[in-house]
């Protein structure tokens, strides 16, 4: 795979590992924001490429696993309206709302289907016009301008039977969130690369200005990951804080500007609830009132102060494991109530979140 | 288009018409042809193996085979895995009304053909019909009748420490073809099943005698749930090497934009064996002779323990734990 | 949190385009690129082209891990970060 495989050369990864540990001696903790760099780097074994001085911790996830359990009874509630398909990426299929799953409503006789983009529901859609086609939009801001021109191209179509139940998180806003909280436990962000692709390096300056937290947005490969790794130990053992671009083959400075138009074009920032965390201000994403034959709030006249008031697992203690200030062993409901097959909050939701990983691999 | 009715499953005339137009000529069995109530034979010496399985895959054509060729894969490859040469089979349908009978004398052109490839005999069947909705157009049910030969005892007790683990060829094609096909992924060729029976290539290896182990087709779930199942009936640990297990490079290509591991990705003519390690080279050689096995290879070995553990070991010289998937594999954008 | 992979541009028709990579081909959308042409490489996210891949970049990348790879074989250090 041309553009891949070069990234996963066993000489290059040899010779990361040394950088890094020759470049730290004092412990440093690294989170990795991103749910996709936390599965490849269980993939490729990352941590045992680590000196024991450097820790990684799984930060707030995969959009999947942040979505609310209120969000996910929503987009379930619709399932009961007349002639509603129900369409959403298959990450979602598991992910248990506070009664049921897509995958039980599915199994009890609610049309679903799993869609590998948007533009597949539209087309759905556009074929079966005696259908409503609802999309459960998930995602950060790399998914979230697919979903708009997948909208934007549904109106253009003219299709009444489309329409986005919105989910959609923002990644900026849970970063301040985490910088600001002053029992954060981390050295450093290994920041996502592929939500950067849209947003730029704007959006992060402030972690490094402002909190003075070493940060390095970087790829998905393992070389990648090791040398964003590098910048961000080399920050730590240097003393400084700044933004390192590990990954410029696809991250430009200036992000990608047609994608972000496209995206405040039909979306605009709300608060939202992240699974296992709580609310955090304006880090949600609503469709403008403009597209309200398109919004399934509108459409279907959802309560929604309703499902954004269903309460997050009290017991769940995700919020501090992703902090760095809790492990999963300080959760009553670790391997009793919350397994991978059930799981509860988003560290047991992700298959190699901190919690499903400890489950796993019985660590501790 | 004619297609199937309820009426063709009632046991009247349209019922044997159907037998007599669409199954009797494809199948060629005398058994079949004597239209008696269970088909007679005689037992070959040695001990019988006995196997069954149920067909239901959507979509039922998909690129390279059909559910006819699968049902009888299945089955055959099943008792190949038992150290068996299979011999006769059952086929029993549910048709859904309304199946196209084009459809239908297409999936039982291609049933036949492969028990013929396989060299096994359909001596039994029956076919129902359901009412519209009843049923997803067609459901198969297989079972299969093998000998064991003398001095091939396999069995997924059998996998020791030091032994040698073999893959026939390269891992998960059948279930990214169907995965592409059924979600309309937009996927546009290169991807295509591998569904082939197997008899013959375990057969090769029937020559080792004690030294062949444990051989497993890893179906659903693919290799990481076979090797996950060897690992734990036989009380051991098995290292796969990652660079070493042959993947197609568009299945890959596949695999990471649909976030699948290719390890849990269902095999429809791919068998692993687990050999003493002084027979690994004749195991490897025999199957690299044979037209399905041209790109075996070795792809790991038995550890000690801890028992039931299957990990992986990267090209980095990192190990990382393989499970077995929760479910069915699902596209995925995280 | 996104898997994406880079694939290269095969046909571009208006906001449709098929692109390719190992074999396999895949049916995507060009709707958030400004241009795109046969032979460039672009990152695919669910159906759509999310950004143009600099080759440029990825060879200067790829000179890097050169050096580390070189670094190995001759246990010298490697100052490439910044
Ligand atoms: S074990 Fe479950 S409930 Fe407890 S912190 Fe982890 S994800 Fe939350």
């Amino acid at each position: 795979m041309r553009l891949v495989d070069e990234f996963r050369d066993a000489e290059a990864v040899a010779g990361l590992r040394e950088a890094i540990a020759r470049r730290l001696s004092r412990p440093a903790k690294i989170m990795e924001v991103c749910g996709t760099h936390t599965m490849a780097i269980a993939r490729a074994g990352v941590r045992q490429l680590l000196p024991p001085t450097v820790s990684l911790i799984s930060g707030p996830g995969c959009p999947v696993c942040v979505t609310a359990q209120g969000e996910i009874d929503a987009f379930l509630a619709l399932g009961e309206c007349p002639g509603v398909v129900l369409a959403s990426f298959g990450d979602m299929l598991r992910v248990p709302g506070s009664t049921g799953s897509l995958e039980t409503l599915k199994a009890r006789g609610t049309e679903t289907r799993v869609v590998y983009s948007p533009m597949d529901a539209v087309r759905l859609a556009a074929a079966s016009p005696e259908k409503e086609v609802v999309f459960f939009g998930i995602g950060f801001e790399t998914t979230v301008p697919t979903v708009a021109a997948a909208l934007l191209e549904a109106c253009r179509l003219g299709l009444r039977n489309f329409s986005v139940l919105s989910a959609h998180k923002r990644v900026p806003p849970a970063l301040a969130a985490l910088a600001t909280d002053p029992e954060l436990a981390v050295d450093g962000f290994l920041l996502p690369g592929h939500v950067s692709v849209i947003l730029g390096l704007e959006p992060y300056r402030f972690l490094a200005e402002q909190h003075q937290i070493p940060c390095a947005i970087a790829g998905f490969e393992v070389t990648d990951i090791l040398e964003g790794i590098l910048h961000l130990v080399t920050q730590i053992a240097d003393g400084r804080a700044a933004l390192a671009n590990q990954y410029p083959r696809v991250v430009r400075p200036e992000g990608n500007p047609t994608a972000r138009a496209l995206m405040e074009r039909v979306f605009t920032p709300t608060d939202a609830v992240w699974r296992g965390i709580g609310p955090i201000a304006a880090s949600g994403l609503a469709l403008r009132p403009e597209f309200a034959p398109w919004d399934a709030r509108q459409k279907f006249a959802l309560d929604w102060d309703r499902f954004a008031n269903v309460p997050e697992p009290p017991a769940c203690r995700c919020g501090d494991i992703l902090k760095g200030i809790a492990s999963p062993h300080d959760c009553p409901l670790f391997g009793r109530g919350c397994t991978p097959a059930r799981p509860i909050g988003p560290c047991m939701v992700s298959s190699e979140g901190t919690c499903a990983a400890y489950y796993r691999y019985q660590i501790g | 288009m004619s297609v199937v009715l309820l009426a063709h499953g009632g046991g009247g005339r349209l019922m044997a018409d159907l037998i007599r137009e669409v199954f009797l000529p494809r199948l060629e069995s005398p058994e079949l042809a004597r239209a008696d109530d269970s088909a007679l034979f005689t037992p070959p010496p040695g001990r019988l193996a006995f196997t069954t399985d149920a067909f239901v895959v959507d979509p039922i054509l998909f690129p390279g085979g059909d559910i006819g060729r699968l049902a009888v894969c299945g089955t055959v490859n099943d008792l190949a895995a038992g150290g068996a040469v299979p011999l006769y089979l059952s086929a029993a349908f549910v048709i859904e009304e309304g199946l196209p009978l084009e459809v239908l004398s297409t999936i039982v052109d291609s049933l036949a053909a492969t028990a013929r490839e396989a060299g096994v005999r359909v001596v039994a069947g029956d076919t129902k019909v359901v009412p519209h909705g009843k049923a997803d157009q067609l459901f198969i049910t297989t079972a299969g009748v093998g000998c064991v030969p003398e001095g091939v005892s396999v069995s997924g007790h059998h996998a020791r420490p030091g032994d040698v683990v073999l893959c026939s060829g390269a891992l998960g094609d059948h279930g990214m073809a169907i995965m592409v096909a059924r979600e309309n992924l937009g996927f546009v060729g290169h991807l295509e099943s591998d569904v082939a029976p197997l008899n013959d290539l375990t057969a090769a290896l029937h020559s080792l005698g004690p030294d062949l182990h444990v051989l497993r087709d890893p179906t659903r779930g693919g290799a990481a749930a076979a090797l996950n199942e060897i690992a734990a009936q036989s009380g051991v640990a098995i290292q796969l090497h990652e660079e070493a297990v042959p993947i197609h490079a568009p299945v890959r290509v596949a695999c990471e934009l649909l976030g699948t591991d290719p390890l849990t990705v269902a095999n429809e003519g791919k068998m692993l064996a687990v050999v003493a390690p002084e027979a690994a080279d004749a195991a490897l050689a025999a199957w690299r002779d044979h037209p399905l096995g041209r790109e075996a290879a070795v792809i790991g070995e038995v550890l000690e323990g801890p028992a039931g553990r299957v990990q992986v070991r990267t090209a980095f010289g990192t190990t990382r734990i393989l499970d077995r998937p929760l479910g069915e594999q699902l596209p995925r954008i995280c | 949190m996104c898997l994406a992979v880079p694939m290269q541009v095969k046909r571009v028709e208006g906001h449709d385009a098929v692109v390719e990579q190992a074999g396999a081909a895949l049916n995507i959308r060009t709707d958030l690129l400004d241009e795109v042409a046969a032979g460039d490489y672009v990152l695919v996210h669910a159906g759509y082209a999310i950004q143009r891949v600099d080759e440029d970049e990825a060879r200067e990348t790829l000179a890097l891990l050169r050096m580390f790879g070189i670094d190995t074989q001759t246990g010298q250090t490697t100052d490439a970060t910044g």
